[in-house]
């Protein structure tokens, strides 16, 4: 793994703050990250993933911290963080300003949600990626139980988690033993 | 500056930093609870105004306090809502990737990375579902997010490119009355 200057790191965070349209955020950073810079392994990556839902705290400003921390200490953290969420907080009030002179038409609307409708795609990209990464039908049925639990059936996080994160580890260290 | 206003908003973001977990979307009813009916700060039509702008921005959801801290106390009150909605949680994630690193590459970790990696893949798919049922996609969008993910994992076209054209189409139905906001 490349370990990137704090200027490379804050000119990609930076850049996904400002064009991270609609929500999957965490697609866009996979992408960035793990995919065309290589700062990370997959592993590390969605590891990181599932450590910053459990934290409290929003989940991609989590996932920017993390990674910002894990490349380039303490520093790399301020970068990645003041990066990605100093150009949406500047944007989202200037937008509520914009606002309150009066609601802007409707094909900008529109157009925000086409844009929103394509940050799901990039979301679901980096499943779909992931999945293809779990090797036997131990860590799919855990993948397959976490999201019905909280995808389809809107269970609360915390416990389904504190259930199957024990039952992957355990699954995690036959495997291990399995290869040793 | 409001700075009673401020301090009042500080109190009411800060101890949600903490409650907020499996992300943003668990505090945000929590956060329109308070804005409303516990503190009549504003209607609730204009909470949802807010909540739909903040839909549209780039960016994190959680971004939405600085929205309502600016409402209610200007761009003052848009930094002290989001420092006191980031500071504390950040704190703690300060934490726990320190300990991480610290242990980065011990087989110990090795196994709790390949033990996390499942549990992250169902977090992934119900995080796009749920943020599928918030925007009501009808039939338009539902196919816009299909073709997107198979654009990006087939490497058909930059994914920028997809999305320049999925805003002047949406746009432009949006202009000619194909489309409704938000539907």
């Amino acid at each position: 793994m490349r370990q990137p200057s704090l200027a490379a790191l804050f000119s990609v965070f930076f850049r996904l703050g400002c064009t991270s349209f609609g929500g999957g955020l965490t697609g866009w950073i996979q992408r960035e990250v793990v995919e065309k810079h290589a700062w990370m392994t997959a592993e590390e990556f969605y590891a990181g993933v599932a450590l910053c839902q459990v934290l409290p705290g929003g989940n991609n400003v989590n996932l920017c911290l993390y990674i910002g921390l894990q490349l380039r200490g303490t520093p790399g953290l301020i970068t990645t963080g003041f990066g990605m969420l100093a150009p949406p907080f500047v944007i989202i009030v200037l937008m509520g300003i914009a606002y309150s002179h009066g609601a802007g038409p409707v094909w900008l609307t529109t157009a925000l949600a086409g844009l929103a409708a394509c940050g799901v795609g990039i979301m679901l990209e980096t499943g779909v990626k992931a999945v293809r990464r779990l090797s036997g039908a131990g860590p799919i049925l855990v993948a397959a139980a976490t999201f019905a639990a909280i995808g389809v059936l809107h269970w609360p996080l915390v416990p389904v988690v504190a259930v199957v994160v024990p039952a992957s580890l355990a699954l995690s260290w036959v495997q291990s033993r399995r290869r040793a | 500056m409001d700075l009673p206003r401020i301090w009042d908003l500080v109190q009411v973001f800060a101890p949600l930093s903490l409650v907020s977990f499996g992300g943003g979307q668990s505090v945000f009813s929590e956060m329109q609870r308070q804005m409303v009916d516990v503190h009549h700060w504003m209607s609730n039509a204009e909470y949802v105004d807010l909540f739909a702008i903040s839909r549209a921005a780039p960016g994190p959801g959680t971004l939405i306090a600085a929205l309502l801290g600016w409402k209610l106390a200007g761009w003052a009150g848009a930094i002290a809502s989001i420092l006191a909605l980031y500071v504390p949680s950040s704190v703690l994630a300060y934490a726990a990737g320190l300990w991480w690193r610290h242990h980065r590459g011990s087989p110990m970790l090795t196994i709790v990375q390949n033990a996390l990696m499942p549990v992250a893949v169902g977090l992934i798919f119900a995080g796009a579902l749920s943020l599928i049922e918030a925007s009501h996609a009808g039939w338009l969008q539902l196919l816009t997010t299909a073709i997107t993910c198979l654009v990006v994992v087939r490497r058909l076209m930059s994914p920028y490119l997809l999305m320049l054209i999925a805003a002047l189409l949406y746009g432009v139905l949006g202009a000619a009355g194909g489309l409704s906001p938000g539907g």
